[in-house]
């Protein structure tokens, strides 16, 4: 029994990912590569038309079909009750539509079939009579007088008005606004957009009447919340319904709703009693699951003459779709949008927010938003950028002269959050030193002298994860509580089993690095065990970049729990007393005789052979988190582009991103979510629209009209890092997932308005498209 | 009707209706699930397998087209081991979630048969017509990179 002497590549180690081991072999699980005994496939008709009265549904073509199994109407699943189901915001949804179509692309029958050619084939056999109605294409539509009311089903509904939400103190915002030296504005339109993950959403519902299980292999980040909804909706006993997500290709929010599919397919395989596989196809994807952003909003900053912030003032129009089926905390309409003070030590705030139906896809909070921290983000920094212009100071030392000072955490906010730490200061420095910055400005008037349009563009966002704390935080009153179990096995391995559900984050090798510190298992030694709603504890899921905030600490903590047993076992073998004993991973040492130690190991095996009197077997344990706060990353980006005047075409020369989440469990991996999310962020800032022509078409309905980036045209990013740990997180850490996204569409936009001010441009909403910059140049030429 | 594709090396004879992609094909009938579908329109690249050595979009191939042809798919990377490409991947962690990675894989494999030293540039042009959502390019890039090197690096001399 001796000290082990090794390195343990516990947190802050870029351990390379236990996962790849099966995808870069071909051997990743997704539900399309799922097949079962006797499985039938399931595909559906949908609504060509965005609002239309449904006259009758004739299905005996499609049923007459060879292959066919069965054809499944609104009709036939109002007989069991399922032709609507509960959102997660509280609202109801068509599974099939019975009475009227209220998007184009909405559900309105299904054929399931022997296999997915003969299913497709049926589909076009299927005879709706439609009568078409006015559609309601934007929110401002929406709510004119007069307007076609949607919803016309929901008993008291007698207009396209959802909600209404405020936030923040507005006596004392009004009076900050009346004592300003000046006040700049913004109108800006935070375009749809959609995650679009590679792998679109699916299912097997397989209802096997014999055993009685009910179990549905589903694209979800959040299995556990699912399964309960699941229960409630279908009556279904929840003990006998398990949800497993094995591999999940891509998330980004779209695969945490339940979708009209997962319901039609489950009621089929429960009628017909064989497995159903649905898949859906990226037309499908596109138009009719969980969109993203679409808030058109109002902003105004009042500021003294010498820079300093007085006040903020937002109101804004969210275009819900047709059903109000947002996936965020239940009590914030709008997510976390009051989360619109930035960075700033604003004293007075106020947020006013209206939610309307539209004839479009449900959706809203999705695409790394981080519940609406995108869109408030957004509006802070754009806003903060033309302040600055508009006073005559440099955009750096507008938000320099304004950051909330290091030694003001935690720092409450005129919205009511509480930033546990932050070093905003820290971050820009870095930004502007590694890009850079006075060097780029003397080189910006060199070429504007020569006609060049370059520009620079920041953006120091300040993010918001880790929901939640109880009190505040549920959905559907369920509480955001994530947790984590662990045994230890004799041999000294341990399998891990938590309640996140990785898209491709790196949990298998992340969360086992947690134990790796706590504990001093190696992470190859550690199994990590998820997607199983049998075998995993109870969790809210993996979105709004939650998953180290809460089940990073879940692990953290029970890793604590068993430390305090093994110390008693290690004190057992060392024969001594247990407040001799100190932990060193992998060793229990006794004080002051180093050279008497048991390992982590030695302790494992004595929890099953060698245990003293009095104590249970066995090294094992659970926990729940429930955190006492979000945690707050930040970070400061900066943009340089040139832009042709000619075509409107930009490029970016250089983007250096500085990001603050805290503690890094492994490097790598968190580099590799900031890469990914500022390829999303470009694409939002570059090409990326879901739009629709005025009798609700939805236009960016396959990957030819909805551009993504490719390798080609993402540019280069230059990553750097502060560290500010979280104080209240068991390891210091925050979320990262969703910085990227957060911060960087306002710095790209930033960075082109930068070269385009002097010819008068004072916005261009996203996307920014060559044409729009174009013709954004014209416009300005022409009114200058 | 019947076909015979040679398959990761091994030829195969499967019975298919003309109108199936090949994607299917490799998928259903022949039970190679690593190829994966991402899209409608021919435009993310999931489905890329090599045939005849090519990169082509196996959803955009009839699966009869590609009879007395020989096609290779992730399964057939590495022989029993893992290729460079393979290894690169996860050396320099070039995937996050898995869905783009095999056909990323074999576009490489197939651009460094042509251009065993390629730039990034070079790189980021004969990956264009695959799509990644979760990783930025990045790190593919780089792993590609790192295949090169490490297949240009002389083979190590037999043990006597």
């Amino acid at each position: 029994m001796a000290t082990q002497e090794q390195e343990i590549r516990g947190i802050g180690h870029s351990v390379r990912r236990k996962e790849d081991d099966r995808f870069i072999r071909g051997q990743g699980n997704y539900i399309d590569d799922i097949v079962l005994p006797r499985m039938l496939h399931m595909a559906i008709l949908r609504s060509p038309y965005a609002h239309a009265k449904i006259n009758s549904v004739d299905t005996s073509r499609a049923a007459a079909v060879p292959g066919v199994i069965a054809v499944v109407t609104g009709d036939l699943m109002a007989q069991h009750n399922l032709a609507w189901m509960p959102t997660l915001s509280g609202d109801t949804q068509a599974v099939l539509a019975t009475d009227k179509v209220r998007f184009q692309g909405q559900e309105v029958a299904a054929v399931v079939a022997e296999d997915a050619y003969t299913a497709v084939d049926a589909l076009e056999l299927i005879d709706v009579d439609y009568d078409p109605l006015p559609p309601v294409v934007t929110p401002q539509q929406a709510l004119e007088s007069g307007a076609p009311v949607i919803r016309d089903e929901k008993e008291g509904q007698t207009d396209n008005h959802i909600y209404h939400w405020e936030n923040g103190d507005k006596d004392a915002t009004d009076k900050a606004f009346a004592e300003a030296d000046r006040v700049v504005s913004l109108d800006t339109h935070y375009p749809r957009s959609h995650p679009s993950p590679l792998e679109t959403c699916g299912c097997v519902a397989d209802v096997n009447m014999g055993t009685g299980q009910v179990t549905i292999y589903m694209t979800s980040q959040a299995p556990h919340a699912i399964r309960t909804v699941f229960a409630l909706v279908t009556g279904l006993p929840e003990e006998n319904i398990r949800i497993f997500s094995p591999d999940i290709g891509g998330g980004f929010g779209n695969k945490v709703p339940v979708y009209p599919g997962y319901v039609v397919a489950t009621a089929a395989s429960l009628l017909l009693g064989r497995p159903v596989k649905w898949i859906e196809d990226r037309t499908e994807n596109l138009i009719s699951t969980g969109f993203a952003r679409d808030f058109h909003m109002h902003g105004e900053m009042a500021l003294k003459d010498d820079g300093t912030m007085l006040g903020l003032r937002v109101s804004l129009l969210a275009d819900e779709g047709a059903f109000h089926a947002d996936a965020q905390p239940s009590k914030f309409k709008v997510g976390l949008f009051h989360i619109v003070t930035g960075s700033y030590d604003f004293p007075a705030a106020h947020v006013s927010a209206d939610g309307a139906y539209t004839n479009k896809a449900p959706g809203g909070v999705a695409y790394r938003c981080s519940f609406r921290v995108t869109e408030a983000s957004y509006m802070i920094e754009r806003l903060v950028q033309n302040a600055a212009y508009e006073l005559g100071m440099d955009p750096s030392d507008l938000r320099l002269k304004n950051f909330i000072e290091k030694d003001q955490f935690p720092y409450t906010s005129a919205s009511g959050f509480v930033y546990d730490s932050g070093d905003y200061q820290g971050a820009m420095n870095l930004a502007l030193e590694k890009i850079g910055y006075a060097d780029l400005r003397k080189e910006q008037e060199a070429a504007r002298a020569e006609g060049k349009l370059y520009g620079i563009g920041l953006a120091s966002f300040t993010e918001v994860v880790g929901a939640g704390p109880h009190k505040d935080y549920d959905i559907l009153g369920l509480k955001m509580n994530d947790g984590a179990e662990l045994r230890i096995h004799p041999t000294g391995k341990a399998i891990l089993k938590i309640s996140s559900q990785t898209q491709g984050q790196g949990h298998e090798t992340t969360f086992a690095q947690i134990v790796a510190s706590e504990l001093g298992i190696q992470p190859e030694d550690v199994k990590v065990q998820h997607g199983d709603t049998d075998n995993t504890p109870y969790g809210l899921g993996t979105y709004a970049s939650r998953s180290t905030p809460t089940v990073g600490a879940a692990t953290a903590m029970v890793c604590r729990r068993i430390r305090e047993k093994a110390t008693k076992l290690a004190a057992h073998l060392l024969e001594v007393s247990e407040d001799d004993v100190e932990f060193s991973a992998p060793n229990f040492t006794v004080k002051g005789a180093p050279d008497k130690a048991v390992t982590i190991g030695d302790v494992a095996f004595a929890a099953y052979t060698n245990f003293p009197d009095g104590m249970e077997p066995g090294l094992e344990g659970s926990y729940y988190y429930d955190p006492p706060n979000l945690t707050f990353p930040f970070g400061t980006y900066a943009v340089s582009v040139e832009v042709d005047a000619d075509t409107g075409e930009w490029k970016v020369r250089r983007m250096v991103a500085v990001d603050d989440c805290g503690v890094r469990i492994n490097p790598m991996i968190v580099a590799g979510q900031i890469q990914g999310g500022l390829t999303e962020g470009f694409g939002t800032a570059a090409m990326e629209q879901i739009t629709f022509d005025e009798v609700g078409n939805c236009i960016g309905s396959n990957f030819v009209d909805y551009l993504l980036p490719t390798a080609w045209e993402t540019p280069k990013f230059e990553l750097f890092e502060t560290v500010t740990p979280s104080p209240h997180h068991p390891i210091g850490a925050k979320g990262v997932g969703e910085s990227a996204t957060v911060g960087s569409p306002a710095a790209f936009v930033n960075a082109v308005i930068d070269a385009l001010w002097p010819l008068g441009v004072r916005n261009i909403d996203m996307p920014l498209t060559s044409a729009k910059v174009w013709e954004a140049i014209q416009a300005a030429r022409a009114a200058g | 009707m019947e076909v015979t594709i040679t398959v990761n090396g091994a030829a195969q004879t499967v019975d298919v209706e003309p109108r199936e992609l090949l994607v299917h094909v490799i998928r259903e009938e022949l039970g190679l699930t690593g190829t994966h579908i991402g899209c409608d329109t021919t435009s993310c690249g999931a489905c890329t397998v090599l045939l005849d050595g090519t990169p082509v979009k196996s959803c955009t191939v009839f699966g009869v087209q590609a009879d007395g042809r020989s096609i290779t798919t992730v399964e057939g990377l590495g022989a029993g081991g893992l290729s460079p490409m393979q290894e690169a991947f996860k050396q320099e962690h070039g995937l996050q979630c898995g869905f783009c990675t095999p056909g990323m894989m074999l576009v490489g494999t197939a651009l460094l048969e042509q251009n065993p030293d390629p730039t990034d540039d070079e790189v980021r042009w004969a990956i264009s017509g695959n799509i990644c959502r979760c990783t930025g390019y990045i790190n593919i890039v780089a792993a590609i990179r790192a295949a090169a090197a490490a297949q240009s690096q002389p083979p190590a001399a037999a043990s006597a």
